[in-house]
């Protein structure tokens, strides 16, 4: 199911940061808002996800006004929807097992030895088997990402945000993540959206891209046409390395 | 965020396991500190009230009778109280404004989970608790270290500390203790969490830091405050 944001504007203190932002997030897709920092790509998932409340337009999930419900009509969407956060935002106090078994406990009527064979699926599937009684600060970043990919599936969610999942990642890992992201959404026919301003993701999965420039929709496309385009901010962007810009001669 | 605390929890076993935890982690980890505070103050009344007792005319068990009064109306409550909310209103302020630092707090709320209620109300609970029974325990300890001081020091004989304590002892003065630990315990709860949940994420560590000691100066006011009027309300 998609999600469609249509005109989406919010300020704070008197600032506006989105400009009236519109927008279809496609289904089984990995969908990327890209853009340079201060764009207001984070801004607009807050705003999305409900963080943020908007001060115009709307976010509909799947043909249902998000932005009219109130809090309590919002929790079935809500539990709809899977996030990893930049920094992870795992529980600390929490071990590996019972951050990922956190929302089948908050949500779910399932026994608790259901719970922990769901744990180790989610577990296995993100290539973290026998983990479960580490805590956060006793695995590495990237491990840490994982553990809260398989929070954010443990639901089976219809919608998964992916806030910068490669920040502080080395190259390596952060490829390991990005096609961990695409292939669960493959593989569950999410819709994703990921944000990010590594181009290293956008040129791996970056299937349906939308580049933010001072809050505004400025381009969409896919990683195909990203490299091609004429605009001139889109091309900042892509080639903003020397290596890029000498790779960018070669090409043409 | 009172109100948002007291709505109908998600599930009510998180809740009562949350609870327990805060319980061991409010209550139980401060009964050490506590215990030794409460032994030395009653130690330290002793001293000082027989110190400033010079006149044949005031009988020796005054010493007891003076020390049980101060214990178990202001010392053991109030005292133990302004000492908890600097021990547990800290902890609690830096504990949620980390939460909120590192987007653990949007993690639940983007589960649709009432973060309010799952992360405040058990410390309020627990801290209801387990206070009136931390104030229980540091009256005896107070006692106890006031006759320890007393007898080991030759200030006065066991037998006269204890007609002492149980001269003219109205029970009364134990639930007015433990009624104002009530309102003390709310508020050592609620303040830091309100000043740790509401922690602007934008000043990082520093504002993190900044939460925990306006959470201490403004519940140990509070304290004061709410002890003054029920106080005068209660004794007058």
């Amino acid at each position: 199911m998609s999600i469609i944001v249509n005109n989406i504007q919010k300020g704070f203190n008197g600032t506006e940061i989105l400009k009236g932002i519109s927008f279809e997030f496609e289904p089984g897709k990995t969908n990327l808002i890209i853009g340079q920092s201060g764009s207001g790509k984070s801004v607009l998932t807050k705003c999305i996800v409900g963080l943020y409340e908007v001060d115009k337009g709307e976010v509909i999930y799947g043909g249902e006004n998000f932005s009219a419900m109130n809090k309590a009509e919002r929790k079935h969407i809500r539990t709809q929807i899977g996030m990893l956060f930049q920094g992870s935002a795992l529980f600390d106090s929490y071990s590996v097992e019972q951050n990922v078994m956190f929302p089948l406990i908050m949500f779910s009527d399932m026994s608790k030895e259901e719970m922990i064979d769901r744990v180790n699926f989610c577990l296995k599937r993100v290539q973290l088997e026998n983990k479960n009684h580490l805590f956060p600060s006793e695995i590495s970043g990237g491990m840490q990402k994982r553990v809260a990919i398989a929070r954010a599936i443990a639901l089976n969610p219809k919608y998964l945000f992916c806030d910068e999942p490669n920040s502080g990642l080395d190259p390596k890992t952060s490829i390991v993540i990005d096609n961990l992201i695409h292939d669960l959404t493959k593989e569950y026919n999410m819709t994703t959206v990921v944000i990010t301003h590594d181009m290293n993701s956008v040129m791996e999965i970056g299937e349906n891209i939308m580049y933010i420039h001072k809050g505004e929709n400025w381009w969409t496309g896919d990683k195909h046409s990203i490299v091609t385009t004429e605009n001139k901010e889109i091309g900042d962007f892509v080639y903003a390395s020397e290596f890029m810009k000498q790779l960018r001669g070669k090409l043409s | 965020m009172i109100a948002a605390a007291f709505k109908k929890p998600e599930k009510w076993r998180v809740l009562g396991k949350n609870f327990i935890h805060e319980v061991h982690s409010i209550g139980i980890s401060s009964l050490s500190i506590v215990a030794l505070l409460s032994l030395f103050m009653g130690a330290v009344m002793v001293i000082q009230t027989a110190s400033n007792i010079d006149s044949v005319l005031i009988p020796a068990y005054t010493v007891g009778f003076a020390t049980r009064q101060s214990m178990i109306l202001e010392f053991s409550s109030t005292m133990i109280c302004l000492i908890l909310a600097g021990k547990v209103g800290s902890n609690i302020a830096s504990e949620i404004g980390t939460m909120r630092l590192t987007e653990q707090i949007d993690a639940l709320e983007v589960m649709g989970v009432n973060s309010i209620n799952h992360l405040v109300l058990p410390k309020i609970l627990a801290s209801l608790f387990i206070f009136p029974f931390i104030v229980l325990i540091s009256m005896g300890l107070g006692l106890i270290g006031g006759g320890l001081i007393g007898t080991q020091a030759g200030i006065i004989t066991l037998e006269k500390y204890i007609m002492g304590l149980q001269y003219y002892f109205d029970p009364f003065s134990i639930t007015y203790s433990l009624f104002k630990t009530l309102f003390f315990a709310f508020f050592i709860a609620t303040i830091p969490s309100y000043f740790g949940y509401y922690v602007n994420p934008s000043g990082g560590a520093l504002e993190v830091g900044r939460s925990g000691t306006k959470s201490v100066v403004a519940s140990s006011m509070v304290i004061l405050l709410i002890n003054l009027i029920i106080t005068y309300f209660l004794l007058l």
